[in-house]
């Protein structure tokens, strides 16, 4: 039984990978832009964006879904693993800016030069950022650490369930606003844009879109496995215990803080992870990423999809995504209403989401069927009691 | 000839200045079975919750063995001495299968990187089947323990004790909401538990108590009223007293 769950998996597995790394960017590649198959720059492109949301809906959903800890402050560490990547993108543009400087525009603007004249106007902590495996490491450093940070602190106090939440979105705008403000040195409200190249390709060429679409598949397969491992290790069954009853675990010899911590980490990574290759695809990155919205729309693409499994998320940020695209096109004003409305139909009527769909309507029909079957069966046994106390009276 | 596992001596504990405890002490020897009956409110769960690290009393000697202090160490790290607890209301992981629920329960390694790397080795298999057998669960270990009645929930948090493999389990009202052939059931296992491990348990049900009972403790606002056999305790003046109410509550000190 298990078994060729786990085959039907693979296969399933093979074909996205096939389609996502092979047969999409090829079309977009190959096929004449009169074609009906062909994908155009402009649908790679925003593709690739939902393929980076789907990557941080995985690590909101190995929180909530599997762990009972609802962040609403995911966007934090999607923020910070795009602003490590676009502090490097930043430096990249070399002189090729408006001001035609060394450094980049807003430091022009903001003088930065006679706040920082030893480095010609880049504030220290800027100067590694040359590099772009320094780029990398804080792609992946920065979240974990302020996740360890605000995770220790919060675990260690024992705060739970909708403190927690209120704590991490509290985190990320508090986040938001520091990042808003000029001297931060990360560009304030306009943040960091203009990207030209990175690892010297050119962004703006379809064969970088391309690429990036093909990196962001391959991270979310990864980002999807580590998952898929991680459930089903012991930790995983531990993880789930703490989510139906973490007393149990505490007095069951386990330091749930440490677990909780460990998920809240892995989780911040990922959406490290995810950020940082979503900032080349949109060509900016600012504070607006941290609002508090923002966040709470990734749980909503977990609870629309189907939280506590894995296909459910991606499927959640993908089918958001694309309904958003489409809306706030269509009728821009109703958009949130559309979400809202979306979320609370999702709640009240479909608790597994989507991936729970097929199951609920199956158990509808069920019952349906079994109904039909009992009420023939049903009536003989009725009928002559009826009859005996009617012939009683 | 026993050796002492469990002692409690002068504890105190208020909650908002309402005395739960107050000068409280308790003796519990190796391999001992022991009852603690008492009126509601008497301080009988704020006892456990002080013993496994859930409450801190404010003053008082909690020790463990020779000489471990029991009141600076929290949940976890009392339990990996070897003090296991099972609620009132019987709290299993409801989504797990009933032989994963076991399995989390089994002594080893409690670390994150150890539950990682962790596989089910075939003693550990084995000694879940041998828990199974033990609490009346056996052929239910692919059940998922939500879909267990009431008093096999009771039954499988008692056996998630056992994997443990503790020296002292406290088990608190184990026959709530059983019926009596369960009740008689449960009676008997944690009879036989007795040797092995030393077992503390709450209740109510004086049937249940009988057939259980060694030593009996009564507790009364959260002080020793006596101890004795079940029938010394329950010829014991003061607690008939204490039971029938003669409206003398909270003059006792």
């Amino acid at each position: 039984m298990g078994r060729t769950i786990k085959l039907r998996e693979q296969w399933i597995l093979a074909l996205v990978a096939f389609v996502g790394i092979g047969v999409v960017p090829a079309l977009n590649a190959w096929v004449p832009a009169d074609s009906l198959f062909h994908i155009s720059d402009f649908r790679i492109n925003l593709w690739g964006k939902y393929v980076c949301y789907a990557v941080l809906a995985l690590g909101v959903n190995l929180l909530w879904g599997y762990t009972g800890l609802l962040s609403l402050g995911q966007c934090l560490f999607f923020s910070l693993g795009g602003y490590a990547l676009g502090m490097h993108l930043m430096l990249k543009i070399g002189r090729l800016g408006q001001y035609k400087a060394d450094i980049p525009d807003f430091m022009v603007f903001l003088e930065f030069d006679k706040r920082y004249p030893a480095t010609g106007g880049l504030p220290p902590h800027w100067v590694p950022f040359h590099y772009i495996g320094v780029a990398l490491i804080a792609v992946v450093v920065v979240p974990a650490v302020v996740a360890y940070l605000f995770g220790w602190l919060a675990f260690r106090s024992r705060i739970k369930g909708v403190y927690f939440s209120i704590l991490s979105q509290a985190l990320t705008y508090a986040s938001m606003l520091m990042f808003f403000r000029n001297d931060f040195t990360f560009g304030g409200n306009n943040g960091l844009t203009d990207f030209k190249f990175l690892l010297g390709f050119d962004l703006n060429q379809p064969a970088t879109k391309r690429g990036l679409f093909i990196a962001s598949m391959l991270l979310l397969l990864s980002v999807y496995l580590v998952c898929r491992w991680l459930t089903g290790t012991k930790f995983g069954l531990v993880q789930r215990a703490i989510r139906d009853g973490e007393n149990r675990v505490l007095f069951s010899g386990y330091a749930t803080a440490d677990f909780k911590l460990f998920v809240f980490v892995l989780a911040a990574v990922i959406a490290g992870l995810g950020g940082a290759l979503f900032v080349p695809q949109v060509g900016i990155i600012n504070p607006s990423e941290m609002a508090p919205d923002k966040s709470l729309e990734a749980v909503v693409w977990c609870a629309v999809g189907g939280r506590g499994s894995l296909v459910g998320p991606i499927l959640g940020a993908i089918c958001v995504n694309a309904l958003k695209s489409y809306a706030t096109r269509a009728f821009a004003e109703q958009w949130l209403y559309i979400l809202g409305g979306l979320f609370i139909v999702v709640v009240l009527f479909m608790p597994r989401g989507l991936v729970g769909l097929p199951d609920q309507i199956k158990a509808i029909w069920r019952t349906r069927l079994a109904s039909r079957r009992v009420t023939p069966s049903d009536e003989p046994s009725v009928m002559p009691s009826k009859a005996a106390t009617r012939t009683d009276e | 000839m026993a050796h002492l596992i469990l002692k409690l001596e002068g504890v105190n504990k208020a909650f908002d200045g309402y005395k739960a405890i107050t000068d409280l002490n308790f003796y519990l020897d190796e391999g001992e079975l022991r009852v603690i009956i008492g009126p509601n409110g008497a301080g009988k769960s704020t006892m456990m919750d002080i013993i496994t690290g859930r409450t801190r009393p404010d003053s008082g000697i909690v020790e463990y063995g020779r000489d471990t202090d029991l009141t600076r160490l929290n949940e976890y790290q009392i339990n990996r001495l070897g003090i296991g607890r099972k609620f009132q209301t019987p709290s299993v992981y409801s989504e797990h299968t009933v032989f994963e629920n076991l399995w989390l329960s089994l002594e080893g390694p409690r670390g994150v990187w150890a539950t990682l790397f962790s596989r089910l080795r075939a003693e550990q298999r084995e000694r879940i089947e041998a828990v199974l057998a033990t609490v009346g669960l056996q052929g239910k270990g692919d059940w998922k323990a939500g879909a267990l009645s009431h008093g096999q929930k009771q039954w499988l948090e008692i056996g998630m004790l056992l994997a443990q493999n503790p020296k002292v389990l406290l088990v608190d009202e184990p026959a709530a909401g059983m019926t009596d052939e369960e009740t008689a059931k449960t009676g008997e296992l944690l009879v036989s538990l007795a040797g092995r491990h030393s077992v503390v348990v709450i209740e109510h049900d004086m049937v249940f108590v009988r057939q259980i009972a060694r030593k009996v403790t009564v507790l009364h606002q959260g002080h020793v009223l006596c101890e004795g056999s079940v029938d010394d305790v329950q010829n014991n003046e003061k607690v008939i007293e204490v039971y029938l109410g003669r409206k003398k509550r909270g003059e006792h000190t």
